[in-house]
């Protein structure tokens, strides 16, 4: 090896590996599902093609890949919403109508397989790109938009967040905040509370999703060492940790960020089971999270996931990709569409055609804009919200706080 | 009835805590086989399993961050910080996540746990084992804080918080943990029994640690933790020279007894407010600037603060910085014959 000193440099791995840069690994979703495995034994799972074949079938298993077309079929319907209503919110942003917004643009595999593999009991702590797992499992898009308007209806904060910082205790989806890898930790003392009070295998998981930016807080370390190191009931906690390596983190590339040879093989380093998979490919995800939830449900070592794939859009909608990336790469990664790979490979299966996905665009297009009509007619949250939920009861300060505040509410408008 | 010191006190709060209710764990380094480095959760894990009284990987934002998750879930943790000097790694899971979350989901996500961490001065503990950091916290709206002074409270109020709805911080003042002011003996004071079982001090509520006797010029004397018994010496000496203290002893910080607070300013309008921080924004500014707002009227002297220098915490000449009775007297004289 080696020696680095500042006259040799390491050479750095490119900031965006192509896609056939990555070592491919098509039999099983879980090389790893052990402690211990080196890090060259982390491949990268894969079930489709870019263009929707099955790349090696497996007559072993439904449909060769391991999944229904039930699944397959919701899975494309809520990437294609979640598409539609990505687009649609960019664009009211452009024009004003609300303040930001952070798309999961190329990330809907990533996103909507990986809310497909959990169940309704399972608890999500999100990051930033994650809301379309909140929509998957049923959350009224209402809600969604209320949110992001702040309005009256707006039941996840009450005006209080920034747009996309949803959240929903019915559906197991914790209040985001802005401030990067915190939910990690606090992922690990949801699984821990979940194996307290729920006996294995039979039991709710937790899953705690990060970018891969913020894999570099002290935060995700200490997750890590945690998930490890706690063991209720003498079992591995029931926690997924989930990383969507969309290979950039605002301006800087993900190699800037750590200089191991793969966010998976991190959980090495911390005694956890590492998987990796093609987070474009939705089949792929789906069956790598699935296994990644019955192991941990069952009491297994907590896994940690890392899906590659890429950020095709801004960071947000005020961020400007082209001052700080090579766009031609974007493009590549873009027609690596994880909803094209999903519709081509329903098509393949015949029971699904071109006209069934512009319909579904369609229906999709349509339920926002109606929903957007009646969302922004809302009226703004009242003053007294301010002063709520600081505490469970508004305290004596607050409440002369609050008297104070109304006498130039009216100014304030 | 027995008597206690503080850990005992706590220790006793805790067993309590747990036998009632399932959901309580403790968390913390050291503080399961070992008992803890103060020895507050001694025999806790060997009556309630390791389970519930979690030996945890020395990483305070885990532990916080942990005790959360758990408490979202609903779980009753409460987490020991060490040294309250060692509480920054978890900072921001204190201020960004604990105390925002039930705001910051609409109340659907409540987070109520507690952190209980030792603190102040007066241990030979340098920098790293004696600061006060009550402010720090006292402006992160979300958090409640108390800060005990003796081992009936101590008791009383850790119960409150551990079944209270709202994230609480209690600050124990471990210079007085075996005994008040340096000593080793908790055993003639007045609050060194404390009741079996379960009962609550209620959060919010201030106390007078020290009558007025009526004899002498009046003065208020607001304090809390460890300073309550520096402040009792002061005012003893005070009173051979004619001057007639009350302390009141906070005990609540965030949202501390405003009411009472008031009702000192007014009942005697000289005011000594004394704490163990640093001047610069301390407790007691907070504590000066709302009785001038609410007893301008009614004072006869300007408000003076006894507090610690705007130094970091020293190792050596520590007595140099603690707030003496000598020091605390002398404020009471210049409030006391202020013409
Ligand atoms: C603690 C913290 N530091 C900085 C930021 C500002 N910030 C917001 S998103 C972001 C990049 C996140 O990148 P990554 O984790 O890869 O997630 P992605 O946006 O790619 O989904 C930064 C630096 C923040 N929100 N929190
Ligand atoms: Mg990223």
């Amino acid at each position: 090896m080696t020696a680095r000193t500042a006259q040799n440099p390491p050479e750095l791995a490119s900031a965006n590996p192509s896609y056939n840069d990555f070592e491919q690994n098509t039999t099983s979703p879980f090389p790893t599902l052990t402690v211990g495995a080196t890090a060259d034994q982390l491949g990268l799972f894969r079930v489709l093609s870019p263009d929707g074949k099955i790349i090696q079938p497996d007559s072993d298993l439904e449909n060769g890949t391991g999944v229904s077309d039930a699944d397959a079929l919701a899975m494309l319907r809520s990437m294609v919403r979640q598409r539609v209503l990505d687009d649609r919110m960019l664009a009211l942003q452009r024009q004003g109508r609300i303040g930001f917004y952070g798309a999961a643009t190329g990330q809907e595999a990533g996103t909507i397989a990986a809310g497909h593999a959990l169940e309704l009991r399972d608890w999500i702590h999100p990051a930033l790109r994650e809301g379309g797992m909140l929509l998957h499992r049923g959350w009224p898009l209402w809600q969604y938009l209320a949110q992001i308007f702040g309005n009256q209806d707006d039941t996840s904060t009450k005006g209080r967040q920034m747009p996309c910082h949803y959240g929903s205790r019915e559906f197991g989806y914790v209040t985001l905040s802005s401030v990067m890898a915190t939910q990690m930790p606090q992922a690990v003392g949801t699984a821990y509370a979940m194996a307290m009070q729920h006996a294995a295998p039979d039991r709710p998981i937790c899953l705690g999703a990060i970018g891969d930016g913020a894999t570099s807080e002290g935060d995700f370390h200490v997750a890590m060492t945690f998930a490890g190191v706690m063991r209720p009931r003498g079992l591995g906690l029931p926690l997924l940790l989930y990383v969507q390596n969309n290979q950039w983190a605002i301006s800087t590339p993900v190699a800037k960020q750590t200089a191991a040879p793969t966010l998976a093989s991190k959980a090495l380093g911390y005694g956890l089971v590492g998987a990796r998979v093609d987070g474009n490919d939705a089949l792929a995800v789906l069956r790598v999270m699935r296994a990644a939830a019955d192991h941990v449900r069952r009491g297994g070592v907590p896994v940690f996931v890392e899906a590659v794939t890429y950020r095709v859009g801004a960071h947000t909608t005020s961020d400007d990709p082209s001052r700080y990336r090579d766009e031609r790469v974007t493009q590549q990664w873009a027609a690596l569409d994880p909803i094209e790979r999903l519709h081509n490979y329903l098509k393949i299966r015949g029971i699904w055609q071109d006209a069934d996905l512009q319909a579904l665009r369609e229906h999709s297009d349509e339920e926002v804009r109606s929903t957007l009509a009646k969302v922004e007619q809302v009226p703004p949250v009242a003053l007294e919200t301010l002063f709520e939920d600081v505490y469970a009861k508004v305290p004596p300060h607050l409440q002369a706080q609050l008297a104070e505040a109304r006498r130039y509410h009216a100014k304030a408008q | 009835m027995a008597t206690m010191n503080i850990i005992q006190a706590v220790g006793d709060a805790l067993h309590v805590a747990m036998q009632a209710d399932e959901k309580v764990v403790v968390l913390g380094e050291d503080v399961g086989k070992f008992g803890g480095v103060f020895r507050a959760t001694v025999g806790l894990q060997q009556a309630f399993g390791d389970d519930r009284v979690i030996d945890t990987p020395l990483a305070e934002s885990g532990i916080i961050g942990a005790a959360i998750g758990m408490a979202l879930y609903g779980m009753r943790p409460v987490a020991e910080i060490q040294f309250s000097d060692f509480i920054y790694p978890a900072y921001d899971q204190i201020v960004n996540e604990l105390a925002k979350y039930r705001y910051r989901s609409a109340g659907l996500f409540p987070s109520p746990l507690v952190i209980r961490t030792p603190f102040g001065g007066g241990i030979r503990g340098g920098h790293y084992h004696s600061q006060s950091p009550e402010s720090v916290f006292a402006h992160q709206a979300g958090l409640v804080l108390v800060a005990p002074s003796n081992p009936y409270d101590a008791k009383g109020l850790l119960l409150s918080a551990i079944f209270a709805d709202d994230p609480v911080m209690v600050l124990e003042p471990k210079r007085v943990y075996r005994g008040p002011d340096h000593g080793t003996n908790w055993g003639s004071h007045k609050k060194s029994e404390v009741p079996s079982g379960d009962y609550r001090v209620p959060i919010g509520k201030a106390e007078v640690a020290r009558p007025r006797t009526g004899r002498g010029i009046a003065v208020s004397l607001i304090t809390y933790g460890a300073m309550v018994h520096t402040c009792d010496k002061a005012a003893e000496l005070a009173a051979q020279e004619g001057i007639d203290v009350e302390i009141l002893d906070l005990r609540t910080l965030v949202p501390y007894d405003l009411e009472r607070v008031a009702e000192a300013g007014r009942a005697t309008g000289r005011v000594v407010v004394a704490n163990e921080a640093p001047r610069m924004c301390g407790y007691a500014a907070e504590m000066s600037a709302v009785i001038q707002e609410q007893c301008f009227d009614w004072l006869q002297a300007p408000i003076v603060r006894v507090t610690g220098w705007d130094t970091p915490f020293p190792y050596t000449l520590e007595n140099d910085y603690l707030p003496s009775p000598a020091r605390v007297l002398d404020a009471l004289r210049t409030v006391a014959h202020y013409r």
